[in-house]
């Protein structure tokens, strides 16, 4: 006797239940608070914030704590809260040139306007395990000086005053924003779609795309031109008052890489810009992005196409974690019925390949695809 | 913090509006894939989220909401979908495929016909034809605006040189209104026929790939062949063992671990109605008297 | 030389016509000033050394690039003239798949390799519109018979195949919906001269028997005596000599062509 399966309502209530407890962990351990997330697990937050799309601590830290630390699965759920939001325009372009700078390295010049500052990095760390840190750590204060009222040019605007480096491109005010979010991507994708891709894409997709030009899969001959973090002010043109109103700080991390260029006939040679921005803290992606973004400028720059990274409908459509996530880990759903169709073919197929091999005993052609 | 409110059905209309553009659009040309800005969805990519999106869209308060998956309205995910739209949108629901306004679909196309009114809602994971046989975007539109399906053919050709058929079983490619070609999502070869001439409107949304296609009800829509090697439907032969049905599409169910296997109806609902009315298979239980959800 | 009795068939218009053709890549001109009328069933080689520009001229004519100057007209089927450059895309798509062949010197850019020989010739029938897989399969069968192909292997990827067999089948799946024009892009670079040798001769036949009208690159000038009734020389983007190509061969007028003759064909 068969009864076919029912109770799947029940089983989904009970899976979220036992979920919930297992997040939980261990009762007898304090439970973690969202300010301990945001200010202890930061790099993580900022991750969740740059690929999800949304500026917002409290919010990432809750996806991080929600998702039991799973970072893709803590970026969708800031995404899946991001669509639902209203929009009430865009920011005006944020001018990092005036960053309040807590960290700025060239890796081009020795010495420049400003000068280098090392700030919080992990570079020159040694990689040893830290017991101390398991016990609970009170680290110094950090070292204070006086506030520099130096400034810090842009080290491609140095380079641009003497037109070593390609002018880089300014939008028409006027011109609209680009948002994938709102509009269907189709391709040719211009630069201001692809920078918004790759600012969402899938850190570790970006770091092995970025990796792979340097070995040769697309070579752009990238310098680390600057890196530069701090904070940045926000302004929004209210149309109502008739200027810009500022909304507030963010936190972003800069690339600007600068990349060879031959020149053309019409054209005397400079340098090329790949470029890479990122909220929070977030080296390694706005480094892989700037190698990136440098790689899809391919097209515009006549050159040949011939590496993944170079390949903007390759990169673009694959670099979303979300969508990427949600299409492997849907091989979990049922295809019982499609399954079923391809069982009774292959079926009928091994019983018409075995008598014919019974009649002509000869192998079957290798398939050709 | 900021705390979310959500509106009718989830979407908001003015996503709403944009979604209902695309639908009439892809209305007025049957089979074409109108691109959408497809939204992030609270489900994952690859879980129904451009049906998902499709079917916000179109709902009204009065409808009457039928969410299947492989044919049955009691597998996980399309519970999941239906108590979605029953909290975020308050409407009824149903198993019955009579009763339904709505039906939103992943792999089948239920047994029993459609009648006009009814809109057929279908999950799209790869909205396009030829995708496997052509990667690029960018190709595959100039190939459907120009009509060149010759490579769709050479698909076809080469099942056939290399298996001696067709060895396409499921997401079978077929022309809409003898212009497009189409792919009318993994459902299994046998449903489409279903598809052709059908009084219900079918709609089709493919959330991460971000299109959405229409047939219009009483369009033409014919599986690809060749004249030689003409379509057929595949069904395992056998009677259902619940309900004895000798038309419908069956799962193969494996009883144990010594091949012993049995075949009932994918679709629950048909095959509860069946047994409702007396009719009995091999393996039949009492009929079911309860019914899930209203 | 081939046969010039198939030269001019029924009709003396011209099939194909180019005028005041040039290309110009920025400040480098690839090709200029080329004029010339190509005739139904006419084979017409263009010869010079790699850079002469005879490259760039064949996608010219191919409408594969637009000209900076001059056009290409055609005769259609319907018999009516049309300028290349004004024709929708689906047009010149259709062109290529019926009225056109085109040879490319790799047939790697030609065939599909992970696809049946069968399926390869098939394909441009498919294409407009047939849909009986049998008549597909045994016109594919009598093409390669014709390209001398073994039809044991018409169910075998081209990419088992050797560099001499990948060509003839290119040449099959280009003939089989029977174009009036065929461009060939060094038809028999890279092939060895034995494999070259059988390849000529093929074409030869074929190119009669079809009545064909063809345009073939090459820096080969025994494959240009060989095939073509009439020879244009480039040389720096221009073409520098024109003529019968027996004439062109065995009497050069321009130094350069001289050159080519002496170093290429000894004797």
């Amino acid at each position: 006797m068969y009864v076919a399966v029912k109770g799947g309502e029940r089983a989904i209530e009970n899976a979220h239940r036992l979920l919930a407890h297992e997040r939980r962990g261990d009762r007898e351990v304090p439970e973690l608070s969202l300010a301990q997330i945001s200010g202890q697990l930061s790099l993580g937050v900022d991750r969740i914030m740059t690929e999800g799309s949304l500026y917002d601590r409290e919010l990432a830290a809750l996806a991080l704590k929600q998702a039991r630390g799973d970072m893709i699965e803590a970026i969708f759920l800031v995404r899946a809260f991001r669509a639902t939001l209203p929009r009430f325009g865009a920011s005006e372009p944020v001018d990092t040139g005036q960053m309040q700078v807590r960290r700025r390295i060239s890796s081009t010049f020795k010495d420049i306007p400003g000068g280098q500052i090392l700030g919080p990095t992990f570079d020159y760390t040694h990689r040893l395990l830290d017991p101390e840190l398991a016990e609970g750590s009170k680290p110094e204060a950090p070292a204070t000086a006086e506030a520099s009222a130096a400034t810090m040019p842009r080290v491609t605007d140095i380079l641009g005053r003497d037109g070593l480096i390609e002018p880089s491109p300014q939008l028409d005010a006027n011109s609209p924003v680009g948002d994938l979010t709102r509009e269907p991507l189709s391709f040719p994708a211009d630069r201001d779609l692809r920078l918004q891709n790759l600012a969402r894409a899938d850190e570790g997709f970006l770091l092995a795309l970025g990796y792979s030009t340097q070995r040769g899969y697309g070579r752009s001959h990238p310098f680390a031109g600057e890196i530069r973090l701090g904070e940045v002010e926000v302004e929004f043109m209210a149309e109502d008052v008739g200027f810009a109103v500022p909304l507030g700080a963010v936190t972003l991390t800069e690339c600007q890489m600068v990349n060879q260029f031959k020149g053309s006939a019409t054209e005397a040679p400079c340098f090329t810009r790949g470029y890479g921005l990122a909220f929070g803290q977030s080296e390694r992606k706005t480094m892989s992005m700037a190698l990136v973004d440098r790689s899809l400028r391919a097209r515009e720059l006549g050159e040949e196409i011939v590496a993944p990274a170079q390949d903007e409908e390759f990169v673009m459509s694959h670099s979303d974690n979300v969508q990427a996530t949600g299409f492997v880990e849907h091989l979990k759903l049922p295809h019982y019925v499609d399954f079923q169709s391809e069982l009774g073919l292959l079926r009928k197929l091994r019983q018409e390949f075995s008598e014919a091999t019974v009649e002509i005993p000869e192998p079957m052609q290798e398939a050709a695809e | 913090m900021n705390a979310p409110v959500y509106n009718f059905a989830y979407l908001d209309e003015q996503t709403k509006r944009m979604i209902r553009r695309a639908i009439l659009k892809g209305i007025a040309i049957p089979g074409y894939q109108v691109p959408f800005a497809s939204r992030e969805m609270p489900m994952p990519y690859g879980w129904g989220t451009g049906g998902v999106q499709v079917t916000a869209a179109i709902l009204g308060p009065d409808d009457v909401l039928k969410v299947i998956d492989q044919g049955s309205d009691d597998t996980t995910n399309a519970i999941s979908i239906r108590k979605f739209f029953a909290r975020t949108a308050g409407v009824a629901t149903t198993t019955a495929t009579a009763d339904a306004t709505v039906i939103q679909t992943r792999h089948r196309i239920p047994e029993a016909p459609l009648h006009g009114g009814q809109v057929l809602v279908y999950q799209v994971p790869i909205p396009e034809p030829l995708r496997f046989l052509e990667p690029r975007e960018t190709e595959t539109r100039r190939m459907h605006a120009l009509g060149e399906y010759g490579l769709m053919h050479v698909k076809l050709y080469e099942d056939i040189a290399r298996f001696g058929h067709i060895a396409t079983s499921y997401a079978y490619p077929v022309k809409v209104n003898a212009r497009y070609v189409m792919d009318p999502s993994p459902t299994p070869k046998f449903d489409n026929p279903k598809m052709d001439n059908c009084p219900a409107l079918q709609l089709f949304g493919a959330g991460r790939e971000k299109r959405i296609y229409a047939i219009p009800p009483y369009t033409s829509v014919v599986s690809l062949d060749f004249e030689d090697h003409p379509f057929t439907r595949y069904r395992f032969d056998a009677p259902c063992a619940l309900c004895g049905a000798g038309d419908s599409y069956l799962d193969e169910i494996v009883t144990d671990d010594q091949g012993s296997r049995m075949f009932v109806c994918s679709d629950t609902d048909y095959c509860e109605g069946r047994q409702a009315e007396g009719h009995r298979g091999s393996e039949s239980a009492a009929p079911h008297k309860e019914r899930p959800h209203g | 030389m081939a046969d010039n009795t198939t030269a001019v068939q029924d009709n003396d218009q011209p099939l194909m016509q180019a005028e005041g053709l040039g290309k110009n890549y920025g400040r480098l001109s690839a090709c200029r000033d080329v004029s010339f009328a190509l005739y139904p069933g006419e084979v017409l080689a263009i010869v010079g050394e790699s850079g002469s520009g005879k490259s760039t001229l064949l996608q010219l004519l191919s409408a594969q690039l637009a000209p900076s100057a001059g056009k290409v007209s055609y005769r259609m089927r319907d018999g009516v003239m049309r300028d290349l450059a004004a024709l929708g895309e689906a047009e010149r798509r259709f062109l290529f798949r019926t009225d056109w062949g085109y040879v490319h010197q790799d047939p790697v850019l030609g065939l599909r390799m992970a696809v049946s020989a069968g399926a390869n010739v098939g394909e441009r029938l498919m294409a407009v519109g047939w849909n009986h897989y049998g008549r597909i399969r045994d016109t594919a069968t009598s093409w390669l018979e014709r390209v001398e192909i073994d039809v044991e292997r018409i169910d075998d990827a081209p990419r088992t195949y050797s560099g001499g067999m990948r060509q003839r089948l290119q040449i099959a799946r280009n003939l089989v919906t029977e174009p009036r024009l065929v461009f060939m892009d060094e038809p028999t670079g890279g092939l060895d001269v034995s494999v070259q040798a059988r390849l000529l001769d093929l074409m030869r036949n074929l190119v009669s028997e079809l009545g064909l009208a063809a345009i073939i690159v090459t820096h080969d000038l025994a494959v240009a005596r060989l095939l073509s009734h009439r020879v244009m020389v480039m040389k720096g983007g221009r073409v520098i000599e024109t003529g019968l190509t027996d004439q062109v061969l065995d009497d050069p007028r321009e130094p350069y062509t001289q050159l080519l003759v002496s170093s290429i064909l000894p004797a």
